[in-house]
């Protein structure tokens, strides 16, 4: 069955995006790459060791997947928007993971230069993938502003605490006109799973298969998980009832 | 006293012409894939690092992909 995953005109066969970061070394990252089927890996952009050039991470990863550069670290729209442009001439790429945080503990997006910085990168031509809160007002403004996707929460940054609110991101999914990435708070597959029978588009993870005890096979667990929800959305779970009702027939019964 | 530039932050004595003798010193050769420049806050393309002169109080970031979430 064909169900291709479509960002701004771009299609993507898994819907599970993976970061790169925290892996054991890095051919367990490559071996985790591999495993997971994703097709968009996020990277960060930071100052260059200048005591010596190390092997690039854009070589190691080759074609292996597309690359989506974050902004993670960025406190203003400001120093977002010149880290975004940094990526593209770094990279050749126009996508960014736009990441503008208003707690440096708690990793937490700040909403008001988040709108800025969405606004200014669809203007200078980026394809921008906010990481947002889990908040369906939030997530329409970022829509209306021209974000090709909105990418909620589920829980704190590397928290892996799973969904702490499914109704806010089935809603999110439900009014949403542009494709729902659920980013953040992703801890076992059963989470990858929620997520895409709530109606995300897709799921982007990173410490969740990092800082599994081995990385690979969670990988594949969440390749299986993402895979599993997404079927499982597209085929209508049954109606919830409060009481029971016997599956075998009622008729027929021995000793009546 | 000499003048100074500011390299990711860090302050030095200005000793290279260009932009592009800077990076060069350090090894990194104009087009090298992966690292971008932003010269006093905004981006300064590859293709023009050989013609950027350094000057006084200019502030120079180098960047680079690395792992990330």
């Amino acid at each position: 069955m064909n169900d291709t995953l479509t960002i701004a005109g771009r299609e993507f066969r898994s819907r599970l995006f993976l970061g790169t970061a925290g892996y054991p070394n890095q051919q367990v990252m490559l071996d985790a790459l591999e495993a997971s089927g994703s097709e968009l890996v996020t990277l960060a952009i930071r100052r260059i060791s200048l005591d010596g050039y190390s092997e690039s991470l854009v070589d190691v990863i080759g074609d292996r997947a597309g690359l989506l550069p974050n902004t993670a670290g960025c406190l203003t729209a400001k120093e977002a928007v010149l880290t975004a442009q940094l990526a593209r001439e770094a990279l050749g790429v126009d996508w960014i993971k736009l990441e503008v945080i208003g707690d440096r503990e708690l990793l937490y997006p700040d909403v008001e230069e988040l709108l800025r910085a969405t606004e200014e990168l669809v203007a200078d031509g980026f394809t921008v993938l906010p990481y947002c809160n889990d908040d369906p007002v939030t997530c329409r403004k970022l829509a209306d502003l021209g974000a090709a996707a909105v990418m909620p929460l589920g829980a704190f940054i590397g928290s892996g605490l799973g969904i702490r609110n499914p109704h806010a991101i089935e809603t999110i999914c439900a009014r949403s006109p542009v494709p729902v990435v659920l980013d953040a708070g992703i801890g076992t597959a059963s989470d990858a799973a929620l997520a895409m029978e709530l109606g995300c588009a897709a799921v982007l993870l990173n410490t969740a298969v990092s800082k599994a005890r081995d990385p690979v096979r969670m990988a594949t667990a969440m390749r299986d998980a993402v895979a599993a929800g997404r079927a499982a959305r597209l085929a209508g779970r049954m109606p919830k009832r409060a009481f029971a009702e016997a599956s075998s027939p009622q008729l027929g019964l021995i000793g009546t | 006293m000499s003048a100074r530039i500011r390299v990711n932050g860090r302050e030095e004595d200005l000793a290279a012409p260009t932009v592009a003798a800077l990076l060069s010193d350090r090894g990194i050769a104009a087009g090298t894939r992966g690292v971008a420049v932003a010269l006093n806050g905004a981006v300064l393309p590859s293709r023009r690092w050989d013609e950027t002169p350094l000057s006084a109080g200019d502030a120079l970031e180098i960047i680079r992909p690395v792992q990330g979430g």
